[in-house]
């Protein structure tokens, strides 16, 4: 807890309608670079990337399947953590030998999140490519991982908390920052 | 999570909570085992050392595949049992170990109390993988998850244990464990093979199978060892599998639900008939299976999460 | 010419259990004066007693110095000094010694070791049987001149009962008490004691009845011969039953209690601290209830120590493995004076009485007085003193007790045994 300055209040950053343009453009994205979308497969990183993935898959049309990862076994800093952290476990219910499969996270921050749910994935069997959407990017990459599809970048400090609520997970849609 | 414990030395001091937080982190972690590539890195660069000083394969191996899926390196010391007189000391071999940068350290001992010895004098983890006839915790903790997996909720739950329960640690970790899970736990042996207040750890007791068997949902059959015959303790194998083996004549009359467990490895013709090995309703191969998950939950719990400060 | 003056202290007569506030003068190890205020008294050392009892030295029925054998656990020297600084002035060596004191030479040995060491007096206790095989009788009569002062196999039950019969009629031709440690070594086979907490700890149990139904046999024999019978460390409440049936028969039988079975039961077994690793085990708490109403009672009437020493490696291993003993000496008045003072089981001058009057007269000795003309051979006992059992201040050279680390309340103050003055350390 840094003293002096309080915390400033969390400003809002997108609204619901926001967000909701930003999934369009998203999903058009994803469509114009993978016009056979029957080679397609959406995984969301959990939590939030999953509900972000079926609002996706929705979008894209019928057929496309649904599958989330849970990167806590495989995240690098499983030392480094007080408390041993819940595993929430993965499902993956289609064959991913061969597609194209579309990770899908709400934030893309250091990049260490994405690069455990690449070894993760990588470990279930051998895509012929994998992309990456995010809802927003904010910048502060510790790790060569860049997306491929962006709804929105945005510029942070990195002691900035960048919060996205979305109403499957957090009763509404909403994406706010605060400046510590 | 909930499991604020340095050790897995018995399931005497795990609450509810905590054994249901094992049980759920072991079902997804049986998710891992159906992979195409069935190893997680979470436990990398950690070590842990099976210290098995009385023989057992199927326990060995099991840790040593909960270990590897984990990416955890696993070593085997397969020894005799210490005694004082000869060679190394239990202690001296321990300290040994640990200076060899060790995480956690498995151990099978003849003698109760040896895991807690070593928690007291070690900085790794300790995991008892049986002491003596005390308590083998991660045994109960897969029969647990066998019968959940079967049955979903445990209150109520019907379970009979049949056998040499005086000098079985499987007995007294299963009745502890099931009993906090809320099942009905009832033990059935000869007499002298039922241990003096067995009722305080929460179980009924009978000395006639006949009269409790049907009457049950799962049947766990212990293992009967022949030293039991030659120390007196029984006439002969054949007069037990009479009066307290599951014999085609009993399977006859069982219910098809009734679930059938064993530690193994069995002692066929003596618990239990061949036959059963065929039955759906024996688990025992899913039991093996489930060891695997259930000590990856273990492993994890106890080797995740910071360092202690050296 | 030494002069000490033990000044306004409570004087404890432990024949008439009373106390009296006198002065105790003591001159070239032996009682000058006792009176109400005799001081000041010129050149005399003063010890001011105000806040304390002034008791006759205790006497310990039962304790093991092993030497010879074993002198890394204690020696003769080293254990008599623990002894002495603990109030014990004089102690009774049991023999399970290697060799075992089965002969007129290992007595004498005994004794002199203890003269030259100037400590604790070392009364030995002789084998019952050659080499403590339980076999064939001592030489009971040559031991008894060479200063035996009782028998015992102890560490053992004498199992051939023709044999036993054999020791008692023999050992009564010298007028020598036969001390019994009651094991049914067929019924005997586990380490803790038989129970719901042996059970649930999957440990060995030995039932109770493997000491009662030995000690029932002892005694029958003892009514039979005629002889007396001391039974050792008794841990559960048949045994005592066994001991109030016999004297109301008229059987001469006396016995001994140990600090830890008024103090601990089966349940400290938790931890599996091998420091809790006895012989007889650690019982229930009805059996513990039931001793120290016996104690109270007069059923069990001495109380001695088992000091029993193992190096740290012996004990440094699982509790099945762990031989079984506890240090005694220098915890062993602050937890009889906690388990019965303190609770109101009996009075100070009662406490003492056992300690000492009650074990001299098992042996036929004279028991200690505080009197003019006496050798002296005194305690100063602070009631009210609380001290910490710290690791590196035992006394003894091995430290197995379960008692380390914790404060005890009640302390042997000074100790004076003829003209030698002791304060334990710290005090």
């Amino acid at each position: 807890m840094r003293r002096g300055r309080p915390a400033a209040k969390p400003r809002r950053l997108l609204s619901a309608k926001g967000i909701a343009l930003l999934v369009n453009r998203l999903a058009a994205a994803i469509r114009r670079r993978n016009p056979d979308i029957r080679n397609l497969a959406l995984v969301g990183i959990k939590r939030r990337g999953v509900p972000l993935a079926q609002r996706l898959a929705r979008r894209l049309g019928p057929g496309v399947p649904v599958g989330a990862v849970d990167i806590t076994l495989y995240r690098d800093d499983l030392r480094l953590v007080a408390e041993t952290p819940i595993v929430r476990g993965s499902e993956l219910g289609f064959d991913i030998n061969g597609r194209t499969v579309v990770l899908v996270d709400d934030v893309v921050f250091t990049g260490r999140t994405v690069r455990a749910a690449l070894a993760e994935l990588l470990d279930y069997g051998r895509p012929c490519a994998i992309q990456l959407a995010v809802l927003i990017d904010r910048g502060h990459r510790e790790l060569p991982i860049a997306p491929d599809f962006t709804g929105r970048v945005v510029r942070t400090w990195r002691s900035d908390i960048v919060d996205i609520f979305l109403t499957e997970t957090d009763g509404r849609d909403e994406v706010t920052l605060q400046r510590r | 999570m909930n499991f604020p414990h340095r050790h897995l030395l018995g399931i005497e001091q795990l609450g509810r909570e905590e054994i249901v937080t094992v049980l759920d982190l072991a079902r997804k972690f049986r998710e891992v085992l159906d992979r195409p590539i069935p190893v997680v890195p979470a436990l990398r660069g950690k070590t842990v050392v099976n210290l098995f000083f009385e023989p057992s394969t199927r326990t060995a191996t099991s840790f040593n595949l909960a270990a590897g899926r984990l990416s955890c390196h696993c070593v085997n010391f397969a020894l005799a049992a210490s005694s004082a007189k000869k060679g190394e000391s239990l202690l001296d071999t321990c300290r040994n170990i640990e200076a060899m940068r060790v995480d956690g350290i498995v151990v099978r001992h003849p003698l109760a109390g040896a895991p807690h010895f070593l928690a007291r004098h070690l900085k790794a983890f300790v995991v008892n993988a049986g002491d003596g006839c005390h308590e083998h915790p991660t045994q109960a903790l897969l029969d647990a998850f066998t019968l959940r997996e079967r049955f979903g909720d445990l209150p109520g739950l019907k379970v009979l244990i049949v056998g040499d329960v005086a000098h079985s640690r499987v007995a007294r970790s299963s009745i502890l464990c099931l009993t906090r899970l809320g099942a009905q736990v009832s033990v059935c042996g000869p007499p002298t093979l039922i241990p003096a207040g067995i009722e305080a750890l929460g179980c009924d007791v009978f000395y006639r199978l006949d009269r409790i068997l049907y009457e049950v949902n799962v049947v766990n059959m212990l293992r009967l060892q022949a030293e039991r015959m030659v120390a007196g303790m029984l006439p002969s194998a054949r007069e037990y599998r009479q009066l307290y083996g599951l014999t085609r004549e009993r399977l006859a009359g069982l219910d098809p639900a009734t679930v059938i467990l064993h530690p193994g490895p069995v002692n066929w013709g003596v618990e239990m008939d061949y036959d059963v090995a065929e039955l759906p309703q024996a688990l025992i191969m899913n039991q093996v299976k489930n060891g695997v998950a259930v000590r990856m939950a273990v492993l994890y719990l106890l080797a995740g999460g910071q360092e202690e400060a050296a | 010419m030494s002069r000490i003056l033990f000044a306004a202290g409570r004087v404890v007569d432990p024949n008439a259990r009373t106390a009296r506030r006198l002065d105790v003068l003591v001159e070239d190890g032996r009682i000058a004066a006792v009176g109400p205020r005799l001081g000041p008294v010129p050149g005399a050392e003063r010890l001011d007693c105000r806040n304390c009892f002034v008791a006759p030295g205790f006497l310990d029925l039962h304790c093991h110095l092993r030497e010879p054998g074993r002198e890394e656990a204690e020696t003769i020297a080293s254990g008599a000094r623990a002894a002495l600084m603990s109030g014990f002035t004089q102690v009774c060596a049991m023999p399970n010694t290697d060799p075992p004191i089965d002969s007129e030479a290992l007595v004498r040995f005994v004794s002199r070791r203890a003269e030259e060491a100037g400590f604790a007096r070392v009364l030995p206790v002789g084998c019952c049987t050659k080499g403590r095989q339980g076999k064939e009788l001592a030489e009971i009569g040559a031991m008894r001149s060479a200063g035996a002062v009782a028998f015992s196999d102890d560490g053992t039950w004498i199992e051939d009962a023709g044999l036993m019969r054999r020791v008692l009629e023999y050992a009564k031709t010298f007028d020598a008490v036969v001390m019994t440690h009651c094991e049914l070594a067929a019924l005997a086979t586990g380490t803790a004691n038989e129970g719901m907490v042996a059970t649930r700890l999957g440990l060995r149990g030995s039932p109770w009845p493997a000491e009662a139904a030995a000690a029932a046999r002892d005694v029958m024999l003892a009514e039979l011969t005629g002889s007396r019978l001391h039974v050792c460390h008794v841990s559960c409440a048949a045994t005592v039953d066994v001991i109030r049936w016999a004297r109301a028969r008229g059987v001469q039988v006396t016995a001994e209690t140990c600090p830890h079975y008024l103090v601990l039961t089966d349940s400290a077994l938790e931890t599996f601290d091998s420091n809790l690793r006895v012989n007889p085990p650690l019982r229930t708490e009805a059996d513990r209830r039931a001793l120290l109403a016996a104690v109270a009672d007069g059923t069990i009437d001495c109380l001695a120590t088992d000091h029993a020493p193992h190096p740290a490696e012996a004990k440094a291993v699982e509790f099945d493995s762990a031989p079984p003993g506890i240090i005694g000496f220098e915890t062993a008045f602050s937890l009889f004076y906690e388990s019965l003072v303190l609770k109101k089981q009996v009075t100070l001058p009662g406490l003492v009485a056992r300690l000492c009057a009650a074990p001299a007269r098992v042996l036929n000795l004279p028991v200690p007085e505080i009197a003019e003309g006496a050798e002296a051979n005194l305690v100063v006992i602070d009631p009210e003193a609380k001290w910490f059992f710290d690791r590196s201040r035992v006394l003894s050279l091995s430290r197995n007790s379960p008692f380390l680390g914790r404060t005890m309340h009640g302390r042997v103050r000074a100790v004076m045994l003829g003209t030698r003055l002791v304060s334990p350390l710290g005090a």
